[in-house]
């Protein structure tokens, strides 16, 4: 090798990663030549922090959630905050919940955090809103409105019907494929505090919105659903710059529907394979989603995650990071007018996935 | 000596155009572009022990990776010239054929690249550049016949990447499985390893899952996974400190620093392992497998020669990658790593077969 392909192997060995494999999804938010305007943030979800017994904990998780920190911890330049996707706990016991503020806690910088059905269905939040405030709200920043929804409701008569304890409630809710299980909702009462909310915010103002499950219907058996999922999106309608960054699936997941993109964020806990890998019932994976491959069983962190987001003039790339893998990059095609994964967008260039297991 | 030694490695070196493969390796593979001749490989042998190409002309390629040690020098980090020391371990030239990258942190994609750095490095040959080594070459009338023969060029056209590839040749053919190990588990023979070093095995299949990372494949070990890993080790240097130190890296890096010589002469720097590469978050602290094979004779161990016995390296793993119970674990640590509660008695066994890995070729090498 000579003098100039070794300097080239530094030079794509550096550039290839250091826009690929962050921890967590770190937004960049860019309006124009307004520097001031610019800023960045971090995503970090789904680290299902699981109780063993008394402070013994699942070593896995909890090295997944220690590692986000850590390596968000490294950014330079400091993002401006860290969003938390929600499911911080497996079963939401305040030990598990604790626990994992506890690792959260060594980040630099503000956090805001995000409910999910993990954290909320033993005690219906009550635990984790006492810890860290309501699970819905909204503020401002350098010009972009943030949203935070808890959409991971579900019908008022099954959340209070007579159970016997919390714990079975959590239980019905954290199975897949369950047949007693309930789809997941924003809930009439929240959108209308978000109508209300919205309604005070320029249609030319970015609007990016926070939600544990996707703000779209893509597969009911495992609640990779919200079942008032348009009724939210006619809400966000109105405004040029609708980006939905979402947890739950852990996995990458790319749509546009009208002016809203969605993408959704890898756990630091484990990969869920594509629902239709699985399909039992209709799925409607967004089209636009290029699926990763099956993770690796040898090797613990393989497709968990964490991404790296650049935000132009309101509009949302990914870098999703593999670790000890190579980059991904969905980038939003202005002519296009939706994400399109950069590398693996024609068929000819993706690996393709494995179908059957 | 030299002659002697280029002797047995050009009859290594058919044999390895031959295709007669050690037992438990898989055969060599040979990049297109420099191919094995005889002759490039007893040039390669012979520039392989040149000390001349260093600054005080006592630093050879051998000097830290000597055939009488199993091409390590034993020491926990490298002595260069005028003794001076580096970060890090030198890794057995043993196999490194099969390596896909090479260097602890793999910032070199071949043994080609690998053995450029070296001779230029401040704490290795201490030469300002190629040119002193290079004049050397071209001066010499055997390497001037010699690399007439290999490569068919004059001596004013001899470059850097002729002595390499040369280097390379030659290190292709230092190759050694056959172990108890190969014999036991490849060629079913039931009596090549003993009690301890079966249960051994055992256990590194199993309950103490170091194959994970050291693979021992369905027809050939190579006790690598090619991969980088934190593990724990060396992170005491740089706790509490990550976010400075790779700051500063990447501020230096971006200034033009060398990677290569960053990483050998600043000690912090050096624990940042494969992310002073790539740049990669996830990588900090990650340092390349290293082959298992032969690894009785290549102590101390890790890549900062921090644990003196096999011994030690099992407590350490034992431990969960760290070498007291009430050290600190590094935020980075790969989630492989965790307590693996073996007994004493188990981690015994464990170093016995390590022991197993010993091929009978390092006689050979040792002896000429």
């Amino acid at each position: 090798m000579n003098n100039y392909s070794r300097r080239k192997f530094l030079k794509t060995g550096g550039a290839l990663l250091a826009a690929s494999s962050l921890p967590i999804s770190m937004v960049e938010m860019a309006f124009g030549k307004d520097s001031e305007q610019n800023f960045t943030f971090a995503y970090i979800s789904d680290s299902h922090i699981t109780q063993i017994e008394g402070n013994k904990f699942v070593r896995n998780w909890d090295r997944g959630l220690i590692r986000a920190v850590a390596e968000a911890n490294l950014l330079d330049p400091r993002p401006d905050f860290v969003f938390y996707g929600g499911d911080i706990a497996q079963l939401g016991k305040p030990e598990e919940i604790d626990h994992g503020l506890e690792i959260l806690s060594a980040l630099r910088g503000d956090v805001h955090y995000v409910m999910g059905e993990h954290d909320y269905y033993v005690d219906l939040g009550e635990y984790w809103q006492k810890q860290l405030g309501p699970d819905h709200y909204s503020f401002n920043h350098k010009g972009v409105h943030f949203v935070v929804l808890n959409s991971i409701l579900t019908h008022e008569e099954w959340m209070h019907k007579k159970w016997d304890s919390g714990m079975d409630r959590m239980k019905q809710m954290a199975r897949l494929d369950n047949p007693n299980g309930q789809p997941f909702m924003v809930g009439d009462k929240q959108r209308s505090w978000l109508k209300a909310d919205l309604d005070k915010v320029s249609k030319d103002t970015p609007v990016v919105v926070f939600s544990h499950s996707p703000l779209q219907k893509i597969y009911k058996g495992w609640n990779f659903w919200t079942d008032d999922a348009e009724q939210v999106q006619a809400l966000l309608k109105p405004f040029d710059k609708v980006t939905v960054l979402y947890g739950h699936v852990h996995q990458i997941q790319t749509n546009q529907i009208g002016n809203i993109s969605f993408h959704a964020a890898m756990a630091t806990a484990w990969p869920w394979p594509y629902p239709s890998t699985y399909t039992q019932q209709e799925s409607y994976l967004p089209k636009l989603t290029v699926d990763m491959n099956r993770a690796d069983p040898f090797f613990e962190r393989d497709a968990t995650g964490w991404q790296f987001i650049n935000l132009h003039s309101g509009n949302v790339d990914v870098h999703y990071t593999l670790p000890d893998n190579e980059a991904r990059v969905v980038a939003f095609d202005e002519k296009l007018g939706h994400p399109v994964d950069t590398k693996y967008q024609a068929m000819a260039d993706r690996t393709s996935p494995q179908k059957h297991y | 000596m030299i002659r002697k030694l280029s002797l047995a490695c050009v009859l290594a070196g058919a044999s390895v155009m031959a295709n007669s493969t050690p037992l438990g390796l898989p055969p060599v593979p040979i990049p297109e572009n420099n191919p094995q001749t005889p002759e490039k490989i007893q040039l390669g042998d012979k520039l392989f022990h040149d000390t001349r190409f260093s600054a005080d002309g006592k630093v050879s390629c051998a000097t830290c990776h000597s055939q009488d040690k199993a091409f390590t020098d034993n020491l926990p980090v490298s002595k260069g010239f005028n003794n001076l020391t580096g970060t890090r371990n030198a890794p057995t030239v043993l196999n490194s054929a099969y390596m896909k990258t090479l260097f602890w942190d793999g910032r070199e994609p071949d043994l080609e690249g690998q053995s450029k750095q070296p001779p230029v490095n401040p704490v290795e040959g201490g030469l300002p550049n190629h040119t002193p080594l290079l004049e050397v070459i071209r001066k010499d009338p055997e390497y001037i016949s010699t690399f007439k023969t290999v490569f068919g060029v004059g001596a004013d056209k001899i470059t850097m990447d002729h002595v390499a590839r040369a280097i390379a040749s030659f290190e292709r053919t230092v190759i050694a499985g056959d172990s108890p190990f190969d014999s036991y588990y490849f060629a079913g023979e039931k009596d090549a390893m003993t009690p301890a070093q079966i249960r051994g095995l055992e256990l590194f299949v199993g309950k103490a899952r170091c194959v994970s990372c050291h693979r021992i494949e369905q027809t050939q070990a190579l006790f690598t996974d090619n991969r980088f890993h934190n593990i724990g080790v060396g992170f005491k240097t740089i706790q509490g400190k990550e976010q400075q130190t790779a700051a500063a890296f990447i501020k230096s890096k971006r200034e033009g620093a060398d990677v290569d010589i960053t990483v050998l002469t600043r000690k912090s720097m050096s624990e940042l392992g494969r992310f002073a590469v790539t740049e990669n978050v996830t990588e900090v602290g990650a340092f390349k497998t290293p082959t298992l094979r032969n690894i009785e004779k290549t102590a101390p161990y890790m890549h900062d020669g921090s644990l003196e016995t096999l011994k030690d390296v099992v407590n350490f793993y034992d431990k969960g990658g760290r070498e007291k119970n009430e050290d600190p674990l590094s935020g980075f640590l790969s989630g492989g790593i965790r307590p693996l509660d073996l007994r004493s008695g188990e981690k015994q066994d464990l170093v016995e077969f390590m022991k197993a890995l010993t091929s009978p070729q390092l006689e050979q090498f040792t002896q000429r």
